[in-house]
């Protein structure tokens, strides 16, 4: 048998001897690299690890060089709360009360287009073992999802499956879904996006890092056995681009077990109240591969590697395969000699299969044995964290100058009472802007007892534990139009609108992530939209004062040499203090008052108006005021806090027109609206300025809200009052609250049951 | 004086802090119950949460059924303990046969989550003393597969005896056979319910606090017994 095995000795002895580096998706320069790093041929064990490892995926050789500015451009507001920066497997951020938080998103993009039901779950466990690592209990999921069209047929394969998936993984793990986005856009027909975002909780002093400290120390494998899905993953579908090879691809997408994961949660928490991991790193893409080089790495610097010790799913795998499979719901810890026993029996009282791998070294190699023969022994750092790092060709798009001179201002526009009528009630059923609640009832929203907000209201609010009133509060949100109208101003339009909706829910911004979505690295085209986004958010968060804490790029999100609308999805955290004094958007009171906050411009570029009306994508996106927005969520937040506020509600897609139908529509009454002077009817409906909101405020509150808002500078309309059964706008129309629920559920509903 | 009440956590249960969480709400003492751990330690009612019990990959509660607890539950509840099921719990309780009929997938073959509206059909349980008969009560529901299905004769034996506890009402969530949410054996003490009363305590973190009434009904007979 040994004769087959391609051994370190094996491989100095056959220097010639011709490797499949190309097919497992490493450039020539890439593979003379390692040649270099070894001074000789990689094994064959070895090129599996180089190669997912290096992959767009696993290494962000394209994204790095951008990424820094991330770690340039920090607020000083981070040096008071950011516990656990970039780098490690999600950030952490100090909420207070000796609590902290750690948030991430991730996409899925690729599985969940080639297999929707795994994909997506898959994702799902992905994020939440990010969050789990860290030491944390997660309390909560939220994810952004874009589609083709509604009514395209193969958005009809893709979003049942995908919201089955997100559902069918996360409510078996028992973690309340608790928000996001849904978009649909002929842009993502070939190329769905699926970002999952997690959040969990923990004492400050309980951080976990992915770290091998310490010789002598035992590394185990624990969780489900080791399988042959997904190996190739990380470099063969994340990193390539789509042709028409989606049946050929389906055995690399991973399969997901909630119940081996929640387990395995429940599992770990106990290992965590006990103190009993060193280190601890979980296995997603590339799998052991990326766990024993990043742990061995940032650790002592050495591990020695039994493979043949892997427990198995399929005992025919081939010891590359091992390295390479990305079977889900397994973690790897580092264990003091010690300590080993009772992480055992914890294992055991979980029926969580657990098996010592390995152990720490000093030796400064990484060392993989199989069959009692030596098959890796490589610097586990080059592995890790030195793949390549690429500085790609940028190039303005060609075509945005026309793009940008197309304005969608000029476009026709509705004027008559009954043409502003019919414009609201088309937007109201339009699959952007439709009640969503045919996917989100899929999801749980109550489990854990915590949930004090969830979609449809802007932001999702946790109370962090039982024992506390404190809350966070977490919204995610992107514009793949914007974006691509103006990528700078698109990111930062992502930034404020998820910055605003965690300020109407009541809570205070404090941190952000970003999950990236973008076409092929190697369009130049391409990269000058990622730069410029990412110069965009780091630019604003600098301004906001909210750090980013950690994030995802996906690239290659492309079908054929099209790439899809740039996507930058940003999360924003926010804290508060009384979770009771979390403001949803619904009119729940006759007779408040009906304040506009912010200043509407005529500003139709990237609009839901012009993407319905007109299928029309051209001019300028709203105007950034990152300034204004500071002033709003001041007003927001303290107007929550002392209980000013009754409802509020940001404007985004669809403009004052759809915040109003959205909360007639949550609570359940009507409101008689004057639109403020000086603007034309339909401007002030519908169009996107940003840093606005609308708020519901009791009469006897009015004074002190209005003097709270000047006092921030920021600009106030009174413009109607809640009560009725239907939304009237300034004797121009009025709509019942019966028609536009039945306009807005009636959509998905249509298409999907 | 108070009591005990035991809340059972099998590995894939979701809703047992929830549970433990209502039962400590209303003044009773709480306590986990393990699902390997056959002794019951002397709890005075038993709640099986919702969640997954055992993955449920085969039919919901098939495996869980035979796990050494419900050995003890199974026992206790024939010698008269108050026990509920939520959810998970009510299939568990099915498969047990210490309810008649089965829980399938909903008709419309989705998972949903909904506030849902509510008639109390039964106050003369464990279970459900506190409310009036035809109140309304608005509770979560969240389940795959919460379609109740019994054969007709076992349908109007349920009726013509009053065992039908609480039913759907403004809308079925899963098509469940005569709108019914929850069922209770002969004697009284056994309920299953599909919908959460566990997640309707507190008007923060639920659609109401209807639910509280399940947890202050056990609490006042077992008290007073």
């Amino acid at each position: 048998m040994s004769a087959h095995i391609d051994t370190v000795t094996h491989a100095a002895a056959t220097p010639d001897a011709e490797l499949p580096f190309a097919e497992l998706g490493l450039k020539d320069d890439e593979y003379a690299r390692i040649r270099d790093i070894l001074g000789r041929r990689p094994t064959s064990c070895e090129l599996a690890m180089y190669s997912v490892m290096w992959s767009e995926h696993c290494s962000y050789k394209s994204s790095r060089k951008h990424l820094r500015q991330f770690g340039e451009k920090v607020p000083p507001e981070a040096k008071d709360i950011l516990l656990v920066g970039m780098g490690e497997n999600a950030g952490v951020v100090d909420v207070g009360q000796g609590f902290a938080v750690t948030f991430k998103a991730e996409s899925h993009n690729h599985p969940s287009y080639v297999e929707p039901y795994q994909g997506a779950a898959t994702g799902v466990g992905g994020i939440v073992r990010d969050i789990l690592t860290m030491g944390a209990r997660p309390i909560g999921v939220m994810d952004s999802l874009r589609f083709g069209p509604a009514d395209a047929h193969d958005t009809h394969r893709v979003l049942p499956g995908v919201v089955a998936g997100i559902g069918g993984y996360g409510n078996c793990l028992g973690l309340p879904n608790v928000g996001g986005e849904v978009g649909f856009d002929e842009t993502y027909l070939g190329n769905p996006l699926v970002n999952a975002l997690c959040v969990g909780v923990m004492r400050t002093d309980g951080i976990k890092l992915a770290t091998a400290p310490g010789p002598g120390n035992k590394v185990i494998l624990f969780g489900a056995r080791t399988g042959g899905d997904g190996i190739g993953g990380a470099s063969v579908l994340a990193s390539a681009t789509f042709e028409a090879e989606g049946e050929r691809k389906r055995p690399a997408v991973q399969v997901g077990d909630p119940f081996a994961e929640k387990v395995l949660i429940e599992c770990c928490l106990e290992i965590f109240a006990e103190d009993l991991v060193a280190g601890i790193q979980d296995l997603g893409a590339a799998g052991l591969s990326c766990a024993t080089s990043e742990l061995a790495s940032a650790g002592t610097g050495g591990m020695r590697v039994v493979l043949d010790t892997v427990p198995l799913r399929d005992p025919t795998l081939a010891p590359e395969e091992i390295l390479m499979s990305e079977s889900q719901e397994r973690m790897c810890a580092v264990v003091e000699p010690a300590k080993v026993q009772r992480f055992m029996e914890i294992c055991g009282k979980w029926d969580v299969t657990a098996t010592v791998i390995g152990e720490v070294t000093d030796t400064g190699r990484l060392e993989i044995f199989w069959r009692d023969e030596l098959v890796v022994d490589v610097p586990p750092r080059t592995v890790a964290h030195e793949g390549p790092v690429y500085d790609r060709p940028i190039a303005r798009p060609a075509d945005l100058d026309a793009l940008n001179a197309d304005d969608a201002n000029a476009l026709p526009r509705p004027s008559s009472g009954e043409e502003l009528r019919a414009t609201l009630l088309r937007l109201v059923g339009s699959s952007n802007l439709a009640d969503k609640s045919w996917i989100t009832d899929q999801y749980d929203r109550y489990v854990l007892g915590g949930t004090a907000l969830a979609m449809p209201d802007d932001a999702g609010v946790l109370r962090v534990d039982d024992a506390t009133e404190l809350g966070i509060a977490l919204a995610l949100d992107g514009n793949g139009r914007y974006t691509r109208l103006d990528p700078y101003a698109g990111a930062q339009l992502a930034l404020a609108e998820a910055y605003r909706n965690v300020a109407a829910a009541g809570a205070r911004p404090l941190a952000v992530t970003d999950c990236l979505n973008f076409g092929s690295p190697e369009d130049p085209e391409v990269m000058w939209q990622f730069t410029e986004a990412i110069r965009g958010i780091a630019d604003g968060c600098l301004a906001l004062g909210v750090p980013v804490t950690g994030g995802n790029v996906s690239f290659y999100n492309q079908t054929g040499s099209t790439p899809i609308n740039p996507t930058p999805v940003v999360g924003v955290l926010g804290v508060i203090d009384d979770v009771a004094r979390r403001r949803a958007i619904g009119f729940d009171l006759d007779g408040a008052v009906i304040y506009q906050l912010g200043e509407t411009r005529a500003e139709f570029g990237g609009s839901e108006w012009a993407h319905v009306a007109h299928g029309h994508l051209g001019g300028r996106p709203p105007r950034v005021d990152l300034d204004a927005e500071r002033a709003l969520a001041k007003v927001l937040v303290t107007g929550a806090t002392e209980a000013l506020i009754g409802a509020a509600h940001d404007l985004s897609d669809g403009g004052l027109a759809q915040a109003l139908v959205e909360s007639c529509l949550r609570g359940g009454r009507g409101a008689r609206i004057s639109l403020p002077g000086g603007l034309d009817s339909f401007v002030a409906l519908f169009s996107e300025s940003s840093a606005r909101a609308v708020v519901a405020v009791s009469p006897s509150n009015a004074a002190a809200f209005e003097k709270l808002a000047a006092d921030q500078g920021v600009p106030l309309a009174r413009i109607g009052v809640t009560g009725g059964d239907s939304l009237e706008v300034d004797g121009l129309f009025a709509v019942g609250v019966d028609e536009l629920r039945a306009t807005s559920s009636a959509v998905l509903s249509g298409l999907f049951d | 004086m108070t009591a005990r009440i035991g809340v059972v956590t099998f590995p894939g249960s979701l809703d047992d802090r929830d549970a433990l969480r209502a039962v400590r709400a209303v003044g009773a003492e709480p306590l986990a119950l393990w699902h390997k751990d056959p002794s019951l330690h002397d709890v005075d009612a038993v709640v099986l949460p919702g969640g997954f019990s055992y993955g449920d990959y085969l039919r919901c509660g098939a495996i869980a059924r035979f796990s050494p607890v419900m050995e003890a539950v199974i026992q206790a509840a024939k010698d008269g303990m108050p026990v509920l099921g939520i959810c998970n719990g009510f299939q568990v309780l099915c498969e047990a046969h210490l309810l008649p009929g089965a829980l399938t997938r909903n008709s419309h073959l989705h998972f949903r989550c909904k506030d849902q509206a509510l008639r109390i059909e039964n106050n003369a349980t464990a279970w459900t003393s506190g409310y009036d008969v035809g109140a309304r009560a608005v509770i979560p529901v969240k389940n795959g597969e919460g379609c109740f299905v019994a054969d007709r004769q076992t349908l109007d034996m349920l009726e013509a005896e009053g065992r039908v506890v609480a039913r759907y009402i403004e809308g079925s969530p899963n098509g469940s056979m005569r709108d019914i949410a929850g069922i209770t054996n002969e004697r009284g003490n056994v309920v299953g319910l599909m919908p959460h009363p566990e997640h309707a305590i507190d008007a923060l973190t639920g659609p109401s606090a209807d639910g509280v009434t399940f947890f202050t009904s056990v609490l006042k007979a077992l008290v007073s017994a």
